[in-house]
């Protein structure tokens, strides 16, 4: 028996293979999507917000109402009340596809208030600068608020992105896939310890790389 | 030409107007370096603010060149604003560009420049500023007089008329503030552009502007020459800013001791470098003492300001003499 095979008797390490692909392909996808729709809902409650250049007090106490109700659902809840919903966009409501709607619309309203908040970490005067300038709203948001805005926005996706580690996790309890799966099914209610400590650990490494490759990304984009 | 016409400003403040600046007529001559001094809140940053309709007025007009801008919106206001250059208190730089590209934003928004054109204006302003050497460098690496520089730069990469300068030499040190405001006054001698700045410091305005406005609770409570305000401050607002120019308190209980009648002297142009005085002595006799004094520059006018205390028998005679070589006389209660 190899050392392998000792310290990990259960383990099928193709499955685990498969199970890491799976998790990355939840991640990528919807990790693109919600930046998708998180940032321009992100940018649409900057702008519309109480002394903002598009102020409209109740078109953003709308959508900050919406936003609020998306992100105190519990994940877990919020994929078994959008499996219609799932159905209805993807043909689905299992598997990696069937998971990447309920992770976008799970962390698309959590991205828009970090993005809201890294778009009012811009000096105002600066805003008042270009509009000084003839900058249209457009020419504002693409050219000033977004580029100035860059250290805290990748800081934000780079926070999303994490918290879609452990979402795509729970959706391995509906049967989405990935190593969360294998962690429940193998690990918890398998008994074997070794499946759980192997997939917790692969989880942690990937967080670990998301983070330092976020920061990094915000050093160099960092000119304050 | 710059023109307020009984433009005025309130804000809604839980459900009340509150005025920020009373009804205001004025006009500010093309050309000239018109100053607006006040303390904070007095309503100077918005006066400045309706010139470039960052601000609407809430009653009034604002004309431009004759053209009545208050209800100008869109791309009328964006051409508007690309012909009227500002410069801020904290600079308002792009941090995550350039100062090359800090420069050409203007110009790139404006969107009917070609890149070639970009480069050659933007070398071009950044000899004129005197930032060559900086252009690949980030404003997080430049001291607070580069910054305001890369500031007047951007301010003026679409040729404006008009430069707006809100309180831009307010977070700068002595030395900078003197040398921003050479450039200042530069700018206005070769490029004839009209420049509006406010302020809180009377040494600026005696520096750089040919008129000023002093604002006092959103009103102007005096406005003309620098030279008439500085000397002959009449409204207290007014006189204290002139005294706090002079590092001065006012004069009271120091002279009290000091015999004689006392007299403050203002000098302008020629007579400040005429003797004046000495001739008067000779030919009157009287004696003086000299109890404080200035001689500097208002712009490009030499002024002297003189505060004396006058003994003799023909004080009347020395006063009319000290008239006649054309300088002013007031006496100072005591």
């Amino acid at each position: 028996m190899s050392p392998m095979q000792t310290l990990f008797p259960n383990i099928d390490w193709a499955e685990i293979g498969q199970a890491c692909i799976d998790t990355l392909l939840m991640l990528g996808g919807s990790l693109l999507f919600t930046v998708v729709l998180g940032l321009p809902l992100g940018i649409w409650l900057f702008l519309t917000a109480r002394g903002q250049l598009h102020a409209r007090p109740k078109l953003y106490s709308a959508l900050s109402l919406i936003v609020n109700v998306l992100r105190s659902v519990p994940f877990i809840i919020l994929m078994i009340l959008l499996i219609p919903v799932t159905k209805a966009i993807t043909g689905v409501s299992i598997g990696i596809r069937g998971a990447i709607v309920p992770l976008v619309i799970g962390a698309a309203p959590f991205l828009a208030r970090l993005v809201e908040t890294a778009l009012r970490e811009v000096d105002r005067g600066v805003i008042e600068a270009s509009q000084a300038m003839g900058a249209t709203t457009s020419q504002i948001v693409t050219r000033v608020l977004l580029p100035e805005a860059r250290p805290g926005l990748i800081a934000g996706a780079t926070v999303t992105a994490v918290a879609l580690v452990g979402y795509t996790a729970m959706g391995g309890i509906v049967g989405a896939g990935g190593l969360g799966a294998l962690a429940y099914q193998y690990g918890y209610n398998g008994y074997k310890p070794d499946y759980m400590l192997v997939t917790v650990a692969l989880l942690v490494v990937l967080v670990q790389i998301l983070q330092s490759l976020g920061d990094r990304l915000v050093t160099r984009y960092s000119r304050r | 030409m710059i023109r307020f016409a009984a433009a005025s400003k309130s804000y809604r403040v839980d459900g009340a107007l509150v005025p920020a600046l009373e009804p205001v007529d004025l006009v500010i001559e093309r050309g000239e370096v018109f100053g607006i001094i006040g303390h904070s809140g007095a309503g100077k940053s918005t006066m400045l603010r309706l010139i470039n309709l960052l601000e609407r007025p809430t009653a009034g007009r604002i004309f431009i060149e004759d053209n009545d801008v208050t209800d100008a919106t869109g791309s009328e206001l964006r051409k508007l604003r690309a012909g009227i250059g500002m410069i801020f208190q904290h600079f308002n730089l792009l941090s995550s560009r350039t100062v090359a590209d800090n420069v050409a934003f203007p110009l790139r928004i404006q969107g009917n420049v070609s890149d070639g054109e970009i480069t050659a204006r933007v070398d071009e302003l950044l000899e004129l500023v005197g930032l060559t050497a900086h252009a690949r460098k980030y404003p997080a690496q430049l001291s607070g007089g580069q910054k305001q520089r890369v500031g007047i730069a951007r301010a003026l990469a679409s040729r404006p008329s008009i430069l707006l300068c809100d309180e831009a030499t307010s977070a700068l040190d002595p030395q900078t503030t003197a040398s921003v405001l050479e450039l200042l006054a530069d700018i206005n001698r070769r490029l004839g552009l009209t420049i509006v700045l406010i302020t809180h410091e009377m040494d600026v305005i005696r520096r750089v502007c040919d008129r000023v406005a002093v604002l006092e609770a959103g009103q102007v409570v005096e406005m003309g020459a620098v030279a008439d305000v500085f000397l002959h401050p009449k409204h207290p607002t007014t006189r204290r800013f002139v005294a706090e120019a002079d590092h001065r308190e006012g004069h009271g209980p120091e002279f009290s001791g000091v015999a004689g009648r006392l007299f403050r002297l203002s000098f302008r142009g020629e007579a400040t470098y005429s003797p004046v005085l000495s001739n008067v002595v000779r030919d009157t006799g009287v004696e003086y003492n000299l109890l404080s004094g200035r001689v500097d520059r208002i712009k490009d006018t030499p002024y002297g300001q003189l505060t004396l205390a006058m003994n003799g028998e023909r004080v009347d005679d020395a006063l009319a003499q000290i008239r006649d070589a054309g300088v002013d006389i007031e006496e100072v209660a005591r």
